[in-house]
């Protein structure tokens, strides 16, 4: 690919409220590149991840029938837990990547956007400890209050 | 109104179930951390998934989330397929019959529990339908 021009600089009338981060036109060394092939890549993973998850969930099995037993059963195998893991956190990142996208699109206040965006990071990082959480401690028979003592008391 | 056709309408669709499903996943997320307070609360919980309004609104879920996968497809081939671009709506036209079709197949399961089929066990599975 040819070497691009260099976008005009902005005049006074023309400056826009765009962060460092977010300025468009940066190059292939920005961020908002690696969000694109982000999506791509973690798509990619997600076809499988996501499609066969709901098929386990409601074709081969029914969603009545993914009981307390039924998850313990499938999470004595650690292969699920790390499949689940990582259907997970790709999911969370592209969908909430996806919802950074849109806020972009549509709130035009740099102060608001920060905040939105802010928001968006907190909700991930909270869902995302909460899913590890469960993935990572749940043993039939314990509750997670009793995980977390065990885990706090050794 | 601005006429963009199979693209725009693409686009839309693909940002619309994008966001239904997110908004999905972070109630899914809380609604499994349950099973952290012990298989009666879970198992309670999980009988409310069962009803026949949470079994249409499933429904609805799949056929977002399979839209979203089979569109995503498509604009990953017209990205990295040079001669992508050519067959973008045909594309988009089978993205939307693999979709319904894929879909229909999904109520079959979902729903039929709804009409007392497979009384047996209260559903239908791949292995006792």
């Amino acid at each position: 690919m040819a070497t691009q021009a260099t976008p005009p600089l902005p005049t006074a009338a023309k400056v826009t409220s765009y962060g460092i981060l977010a300025r468009p036109g940066a190059g292939s060394s920005g961020w908002e590149t690696f969000s694109w092939y982000f999506f791509r890549i973690s798509g990619v993973g997600l076809i499988f991840l996501a499609l066969i998850h709901v098929f386990l969930m409601h074709i081969a099995n029914d969603v009545s029938a993914t009981n307390y037993d039924y998850i313990a059963a499938r999470y004595a195998n650690p292969f699920w837990r790390v499949y689940d893991l990582l259907l997970l956190t790709l999911a969370l990142l592209h969908g909430l990547n996806g919802l950074r996208i849109v806020g972009d699109d549509y709130i035009r206040s740099r102060g608001i956007r920060l905040v939105v965006q802010s928001v968006l990071f907190f909700v991930a990082v909270t869902f995302w400890l909460m899913g590890t959480m469960t993935i990572i401690t749940f043993q039939p028979g314990h509750t997670l209050a009793q995980s977390v003592l065990g885990f706090l008391q050794h | 109104m601005y006429r963009g056709q199979a693209g725009q309408w693409s686009w839309l669709f693909h940002r619309v179930s994008g966001l239904a499903v997110l908004i999905f996943l972070l109630i899914h997320i809380v609604d499994i951390t349950l099973i952290g307070f012990g298989p009666t609360v879970y198992n309670d919980a999980l009988k409310v998934f069962s009803t026949a309004p949470f079994r249409i609104f499933t429904l609805a879920l799949i056929g977002a989330l399979l839209y979203h996968a089979f569109n995503g497809t498509r604009i990953i081939l017209v990205d990295f397929w040079p001669s992508g671009y050519k067959f973008q709506r045909q594309m988009f036209y089978i993205v939307m019959v693999v979709t319904i079709l894929c879909s229909v197949g999904a109520a079959v399961f979902i729903l039929a529990p709804i009409f007392g089929a497979c009384p047996q066990h209260g559903y239908c599975s791949a292995a006792n339908f």
